[in-house]
């Protein structure tokens, strides 16, 4: 079935070639090729390119959603970041006494706040298979019950973004409150390791990229086969003509609501990854901005279609990378053109540009064919 | 009120007229009579003080003051120096001079301090601002005694002024809570009754805690106790009113939007921006007329609604007119230009917050009573908010843009069909809801800084308003707007700031759960276009 999936498919095909070759070649690049040859690829790279990798997943939760079900989410950042915190709490609680203040009981700003012992919510953490458990079930018990809220009242359309966008603004003025027990502005950060290992050391660096590239590959699959299936075709029917489905039978809100739970449940997983490689998660993840952000990752892409969003992601993020290290006036301008170029001329992004070219040319293969042929 | 601080300020322009017109004269009379002030036996100064007081000058009162106060230095050189924490002015001129070395105090005696300030009371008593007199009054009442109160009945037999007068004879309600009779103690309380003043309170308190007489410690604790409730009711019309005035800015921010994404269905993520844009148009005008600051909001009010309208047209032409029934397009492609004109905005003004200053008529508050007064700049806009509010509806309801515009918001194709050319419509339509946020934002410069980011913080606010009161429909965003103020202010004491924004959001959020169309939805065919 696994064969099925990725082979049905020529995105698939290719997404899957290219990820397991990345699997393959940056660990040995980066481990196994002196630091010196040219052939070697930093460990500044590989993290890089790990980033790189959790974005996509990201981007393909909120194609999972905007693609197949029309649900246009605004605030599947708030998912993203609700992951990462999981995470960086874990991170946190293994910082125990090598903290600036030496407390192993108690983070370092919770000490700086004059915090006498830890709040219950952080209970737990220490261990990572609770916080990884977490990691999952946060942001998907908050977009069941938002889900479960909305789509039943049948907020849609436009209204439901804006209140997806007013969902992850509240969470982000909640999060900058010190008062919340997460490090208001500053976030969780001077992480040490994770699961005994140094994050600092190359090996876990790699190890990182590696896991989340298993976990794009995995989500991949496990979206492909959500789409493919007769859940996946509901969906779509949904999409098209939401009141047809619901009068043919089908419990809109249900499907609806499973849809955007499991996909925020793949957001959060993106974010538990993320934190460990860039070190750091604080509430601008929350901020409109950056939920905007991966919906125009998705819209570059090609919404509709799994592979796009991750290549979108891909894209735009190393456009970023570049940009704002070689012209960083000019970045803004070039994400506010794309934002508007994309949506007027390329409604379905990259991928829907190749297959426009592919169609040309073989229908002016075709014409030149017949055009020889008498 | 209004009018009695306005003709206060006419009062004070007037005669700072009259004081420059002969200044030169009066100027070199006055040096005299100061520096006669150091003079050497008491009786001297004395004298001379007098004299200073006689003179009319406007600064006697603060040349007396540093006197009292043992600022007044003599130089060596015979010039007198008012010698302050942050340096020294020349006590005649009024000029700040450099501390000259070897000056030393005017000594005075306790004769000399009770004649002085009889003679400060007496100058600012008699003093032809209402609001100069106020103010004395009302630093004189923590320290009455019985020639202050002889100085207030004197000024009562003269004063003309309702506000003056109610001071005047709380000071001498005071007075008589120092006397011997109970009587007279429970009368001065009666007296004191319902007055706010925060002197009056604390006496009020001091009475009603260690008062002899039972039935005196009785009265202040009633009356201390009608006064406490008179200031919450005070201090909730003070909420009531900076709620209304945050709502008033919401329904500015939100009310071009209402039409965008109301009356076309358009969704516009460049709002905030078209705001900014205002803002900065506010800040170039001021630039280009520098003197004449009182009148640039004035000219900018039209120019900022129509660069904002330029833009909006531009934008409507180039990009949202191919997007057409696709809202969530039209919404990524907006937000697309709000990046664009956000940076624009950066690489020409630089990404700091740019100054705007505040016009004189705005500048100060309106004090209705010691416990409540309105900064001028609040009141205005929302007043401002109302006009513009009303303006809006009127063009809606009685001229034939509106008239289109409604049309072609119910219903496309008939409108079409019955000659209404669609296409301009929906390009006027824009301008005329961008030019409203351009108006906003002249209002908002006078509230906030004014920078690239202005308008990123009011877009969120500006979709909650619009939603929450019910897209399409103009009198839902006035009264959304204003409730979400209201209650965001009311929610502010008891949960800071913050959390009263995540709870407004919140309730958003649930509030859209039970009525997905807004408090008031359209209805009819309308509804489900």
């Amino acid at each position: 079935m696994i064969t099925r999936l990725i082979l049905s498919d020529r995105g698939s095909r290719w997404l899957f070639a290219v990820l397991i070759a990345a699997a393959v070649l940056v660990p040995v690049g980066n481990l196994l090729v002196p630091a010196g040859s040219p052939l070697h690829i930093p460990t500044y790279t590989v993290t890089l390119l790990g980033k790189y990798l959790c974005y996509a997943l990201l981007a393909l939760s909120v194609d999972l959603i905007w693609g197949y079900c029309g649900i246009l989410s605004l605030g599947h950042g708030a998912f993203f970041a609700l992951g990462g915190y999981c995470m960086g709490m874990y991170l946190m609680r293994q910082i125990g006494g090598r903290g600036v203040y030496g407390n192993a009981e108690l983070p370092d700003f919770m000490v700086f706040l004059n915090w006498q012992e830890l709040p219950w919510y952080w209970y737990g953490f220490d261990m990572f298979p609770f916080a990884m458990l977490m990691v999952l079930l946060v942001p998907g018990l908050l977009a069941f019950v938002f889900g479960a809220l909305a789509f039943r009242s049948r907020v849609n359309g436009v209204y439901l973004s804006i209140i997806t966008q007013a969902l992850t603004y509240a969470l982000m003025l909640a999060f900058f409150r010190n008062e919340m027990g997460f490090g208001g502005n500053n976030g969780l950060t001077d992480f040490k390791d994770i699961l005994g290992f140094s994050l600092q050391a190359d090996g876990t660096r790699v190890a990182l990229f590696l896991a989340s590239c298993l976990a794009l590959g995995l989500g991949y699959l496990a979206c492909r086969y959500l789409v493919t299936s007769r859940f996946g075709r509901v969906i779509v029917a949904i999409r098209d003509a939401e009141s047809r489905a619901r009068f043919v039978g089908y419990r809109v809100e249900r499907y609806k609501m499973w849809l955007f739970t499991f996909s925020a449940v793949l957001a959060g997983i993106a974010g538990a990854l993320y934190v460990p490689q860039v070190g750091i998660i604080n509430p601008g993840e929350f901020a409109p901005l950056n939920s905007i952000e991966v919906v125009v990752w998705v819209a570059v892409g090609g919404r509709g279609t799994l592979f796009g969003p991750v290549l979108g992601a891909m894209a735009v993020n190393y456009a970023k990378t570049y940009f704002t290290a070689a012209l960083p006036e000019v970045w803004l301008y070039a994400l506010g053109l794309l934002f508007v170029l994309v949506t007027v001329l390329l409604p379905q992004g990259i991928v829907g540009l190749l297959g426009r070219l592919r169609l040309r040319r073989r229908t002016s293969e075709t014409t030149a064919a017949t055009a020889e042929a008498p | 009120m209004l009018a009695r601080t306005f003709l206060g300020r006419l009062a004070l322009g007037w005669l700072l007229a009259v004081c420059l017109l002969p200044a030169a004269a009066l100027a070199d009379d006055f040096a005299e009579r100061v520096a006669a002030l150091n003079a050497g036996s008491f009786a001297e100064k004395q004298a001379a003080a007098d004299a200073v007081a006689a003179s009319g000058h406007p600064s006697a009162v603060a040349v007396l003051k540093a006197l009292l106060d043992g600022k007044l230095h003599a130089a060596p050189d015979g010039r007198v120096l008012i010698v302050g924490a942050d340096g020294a002015v020349d006590a005649a001129s009024g000029e700040p001079v450099d501390a000259v070395a070897g000056s030393s105090r005017i000594v005075i005696n306790n004769r000399m301090r009770a004649g002085l300030r009889g003679l400060i009371a007496q100058l600012s008593l008699g003093h032809p601002d209402a609001e100069v007199r106020l103010q004395a009054v009302r630093d004189m009442l923590p320290a009455m005694d019985a020639a202050a109160a002889a100085q207030f009945r004197e000024a009562l037999a003269t004063e003309r002024d309702d506000t003056v007068r109610d001071l005047l004879e709380s000071g001498l309600a005071l007075v008589d809570l120092d006397a011997d009779d109970p009587a007279v103690r429970l009368a001065a309380v009666q007296r004191l009754d319902g007055r706010l003043n925060p002197t009056v309170r604390a006496r009020l308190q001091a009475v009603a805690d260690s008062d002899a007489d039972p039935q005196v410690k009785a009265a202040a604790a009633a009356a201390l106790k009608r006064i406490e409730g008179k200031l919450q009711r005070y201090r909730f019309v003070e909420t009531l009113f900076f709620g209304l005035s945050l709502g008033s800015v919401l329904v500015l921010a939100a009310i071009g939007l209402a039409i965008t994404f109301g009356v076309m269905g358009v969704i516009n993520m460049a709002h905030g921006e078209l705001i900014m844009l205002g803002a900065y148009t506010t800040y170039v005008v001021q630039q280009l007329m520098p003197q004449h600051l009182g009148w640039s909001l004035a000219v900018a009010v039209p120019a900022a609604f129509l660069v904002s309208a330029l833009v909006g047209i531009a934008i409507e032409r180039g990009i949202i007119r191919f997007l057409y029934g696709r809202p969530l397009e039209t919404l990524l492609a907006t937000f697309g230009v709000s990046l664009l004109l956000q940076q624009a905005v950066r690489s020409i003004f630089s990404p700091l917050n740019r100054t705007v200053a505040t016009p004189e008529w705005m500048a100060g508050s309106l004090a209705i009573n010691p416990a409540l007064s309105i900064t001028y700049n609040r009141l205005y806009i929302l007043i401002f908010s109302l006009l513009v509010f009303a303006a809006l509806l009127v063009v809606l309801k009685r001229t034939s843009l509106g008239l289109k515009v409604r049309a072609v918001a119910q219903n496309r194709a008939m409108a079409r069909a019955l000659g209404v050319r669609s296409a301009r419509v929906d390009a006027l339509t824009f301008g005329l809801g961008s030019g409203i946020a351009g108006v906003a934002g002249v209002a908002l410069s006078q509230l906030t800084n004014v920078g690239p980011n202005l308008g990123q913080s009011y877009i969120v606010d500006s979709f909650m308003v619009v939603v929450f009161g019910g897209v399409g429909n103009l009198w839902g965003t006035l009264v959304a707007g204003l409730s979400l103020g209201v209650v965001n202010k009311f929610l502010e004491p008891y949960a800071g700031a913050v959390l009263a924004k995540i709870l407004v959001l919140v309730f958003i959020i649930l509030f859209i759960q039970k009525r997905p169309r807004g408090l008031f939805p359209q209805k009819g065919r309308a509804a489900e276009a």
